[in-house]
């Protein structure tokens, strides 16, 4: 019997995978990754989110429901280094970064699948919306979960960095199932969570306010800067660089008698650069840090490129340009292509590959 | 399962079980009421004062009964420090104790103005008498040193300490959870005014404890209430937890010296078969002044968390030191503090045996740990 560990969260998706592998005959370990940095446990219960104090208790509950040893594994020190230091690195430098890729990359699929491997585990599992797949030239790579009525809540974009190595030691069972679905089974299963809401908030920032998360966390207040127009006209004061994204349109506090955008951040000169929507537009990227599933290898591709977890993906092609760096051309422009942010390329329904926007 | 965690909870004993049985059924009265089954709870209770009284040589209307030692060693400090504010500020303990003292030190620093001394300990996780003397000032009014620890099992030098307290006529509390009904103690000769322990740790139920208050210490009580417990700790008593932790006590009377032996023979066994077949361990604190049943190592290079599941997983119950509400580790305050490297604070596994133990399963877990210590460092 195979021995699969479960990074169980405390919400329906993962306790749902959890239930579902135990069906299918693994010998199923639940793991809740502490991952909170806080020692004070007001913060701690406060803190919902994906892997919270409070997640701990659910988990625990789901876990003795389904009869499984269930343990809660420490990564507090690589969260703070690879996820959170990430995270304030990228807003101060005037990116705009994804964390829970990084905590992906770097916390689930290297430390949890490391220690997994560690206590004997064959594989890890997590309730991710997002099918493992092996293709037919041997790689292995990621297809877009369950669609109903054009609907789907694939996450494959959040997961285009695991190696070949850690796909072929993963599990995600809950791909083959809708939203609607997962929680009929768990409803059907008498699982605690079925009607648990979703969590959507980064984690480690649960009221949303990144740039009072980071004032806090460094100590430093953000300085205040100007506001200017593509001609480097001052168009009036913002609140430091890391209050804004590109892209970002409303509580820029200003009124020019048009909609207006953040078009560029220039952490350089402290200054921000708003434009008018048409100026957002753009055929082409430049990604890095590369990371290719489906292929050995690519040189010019067509594919769907998607720019951010809740964009569309669009047509394109793309074209290794160096060791590491791909350009992306897409078919039609694109609106508000923001650095930091990943650009993950698919190929019918499965990743090909994906890159840091630069 | 065999179990190696009796530092952190023991089986409770069959003959505690039938004791208790009769409080949990039929005898269901409350103490403090004036009919037969009232009477016939509050002369269970009577009997375990005495008994628990005897352990440590005190008097039985010396014990007062709680819900523990975390609720004895909060009132010892709490009230300790409030009955003498008039007296001084300073209290004195040590880096290496349990956070039932620790964090209320904290509290009693942040919410009520208390200045306190954490003394060092040796490499070797023995407290210095001599630093507890250095750091009395005219303030001092509490000293609280553990009488054993409960991460490395190491046996603190109480009777000089409390010597020195007395003859610095300042208040003496240890918290002796994991020492009472492990070694021989003797409050008068040990100089101790106060002293908590705990019922689960010496195989009775949990949800009772004892403070020990030195008849003549005036000492005012913590939980307010029904005037249990002569006015110092209200609350219906938790009879068939007390009744089940004096049968506990009278138990470990009879047997310390016997049992002492058996535990120490087999922790001994272990502990050389561990140092001698395993590579690269290291016994955490003194081998000589350390509770019989106590064994802590470091593994070098091993990550105790992927240890202990993987024990688990086996079927074989031990601990990394001090238990983490979360259930996730930290590294170990009373490790940081024998000045060990953070990596070897963070390596280490605790194996405390008890009674029911037997060479056998020893055997088994050293072997055991060998097959998983050399398959972690691949």
């Amino acid at each position: 019997m195979k021995t699969v560990v479960v990074g169980m969260s405390g919400g329906v998706d993962s306790s749902v995978a959890a239930y579902l592998l135990k069906q299918q005959g693994y010998n199923v370990i639940g793991v809740t990754m502490q991952i909170w940095q806080e020692e004070d446990t007001c913060t701690i219960e406060r803190n919902g989110g994906c892997c919270g104090a409070s997640a701990v208790a659910d988990a625990r509950r789901v876990a003795n429901c389904l009869d499984i040893p269930y343990y809660v594994m420490n990564f507090r020190e690589v969260f703070r280094h690879k996820v959170i230091d990430y995270f304030i690195k990228e807003y101060r430098s005037g990116r705009t970064p994804n964390p829970c890729i990084a905590c992906n990359r770097y916390v689930k699929w290297q430390s949890l699948l490391e220690k997994s491997l560690a206590i004997g585990a064959d594989y890890i599992a997590t309730g991710h919306y997002a099918k493992v797949v092996q293709l037919d030239n041997g790689r292995w790579t990621l297809q877009t979960s369950k669609e109903l009525n054009g609907k789907s809540k694939d996450q494959t974009y959040a997961l285009y960095n695991l190696t070949q190595s850690q796909l072929a030691r993963t599990l995600m069972p809950i791909g083959e199932y809708t939203k609607d679905e997962v929680r009929k089974i768990a409803e059907d299963a008498g699982l605690p969570v079925a009607h648990k809401p979703d969590s959507e908030e980064i984690c480690f920032v649960p009221d949303n306010d990144y740039a009072g998360f980071i004032e806090r966390d460094t100590g430093i207040q953000d300085k205040p800067g100007n506001f200017i127009d593509l001609k480097g006209k001052i168009l009036g004061k913002h609140k430091g660089i890391t209050h804004y994204t590109v892209g970002q349109r409303r509580g820029l506090g200003l009124a020019v008698g048009h909609p207006i955008f953040v078009k560029k951040i220039c952490p350089a000169t402290n200054e921000i650069i708003l434009a008018e929507n048409a100026d957002l537009l753009e055929n082409t990227l430049e990604a890095v840090d590369i990371n290719i599933m489906a292929k050995e290898d690519i040189a010019t591709e067509r594919v769907m490129a998607k720019i951010r977890y809740n964009s569309k993906p669009a047509a394109a092609t793309i074209e290794k340009i160096g060791d590491d760096r791909i350009r992306c051309t897409f078919d039609s422009p694109q609106c508000a292509i923001t650095p930091g942010q990943s650009v993950v390329f698919y190929q019918d329904d499965h990743i090909l590959g994906g890159g840091t926007i630069v | 399962m065999i179990y190696l965690d009796n530092a952190a909870s023991t089986k409770p004993a069959d003959e505690v079980i039938a004791a208790m049985q009769p409080f949990l059924q039929e005898a269901y009265g409350n103490p403090s009421a004036i009919y037969r089954i009232g009477r016939k709870s509050r002369d269970a209770i009577d009997h375990a004062r005495s008994q628990t009284a005897r352990l440590i040589d005190a008097r039985p209307e010396e014990i007062f009964f709680t819900s523990g030692g975390t609720e004895s060693d909060n009132w010892a400090l709490v009230a300790g420090f409030e009955s003498q504010a008039d007296k001084g500020s300073h209290i004195i303990t040590t880096r290496i104790e349990h956070h039932a003292i620790l964090n209320t030190c904290k509290y009693l620093e942040t919410s009520r103005g208390a200045h306190v001394t954490y003394v060092d300990v040796h490499e070797d996780g023995i407290v210095d008498p001599d630093d507890i003397q250095k750091a009395i000032t005219p303030q001092t009014v509490l000293i609280s040193v553990m009488t054993a620890n409960n991460e490395i099992g190491t046996i603190q030098p109480i009777r000089e300490i409390g010597q020195i307290a007395k003859q610095n006529n300042i208040q003496f509390h240890t918290d002796a959870v994991q020492a009472y009904g492990h070694i021989p103690l003797d409050v008068h000769a040990m100089n101790i005014d106060l002293l908590s322990a705990s019922s689960h740790k010496l195989h009775g139920p949990k949800g009772a404890g004892i403070l020990y208050i030195k008849k003549g210490v005036k000492f005012p009580g913590f939980i307010h209430g029904g005037s249990q417990e002569r006015q110092r700790r209200s609350g219906t008593e938790n009879v068939a937890s007390i009744v089940g932790m004096g049968t506990a006590a009278e138990l470990a009377l009879k047997a310390q010296a016997q049992n002492d032996q058996i535990i120490r023979s087999m922790r001994d066994h272990m502990l050389n078969r561990i140092l001698n077949e395993i590579p690269d361990v290291h016994l955490n604190g003194s081998l000589q002044h350390r509770l019989p049943n106590n064994i802590n190592v470091s593994f070098n290079g091993i990550d105790v968390e992927s240890l202990l599941i993987r024990l688990d997983l086996l079927g074989i119950a031990a601990s990394s030191g001090a238990a983490c509400t979360s259930g996730s580790l930290t590294p170990s305050h009373v490790l940081l503090a024998l000045g060990l490297p953070p990596e070897r604070s963070k390596n280490a596994l605790r194996l405390s045996l008890s009674i029911y133990n037997t060479k056998d399963e020893i055997n088994t877990v050293v072997d055991k740990l060998k097959m998983i210590v050399s398959e972690l460092r691949k």
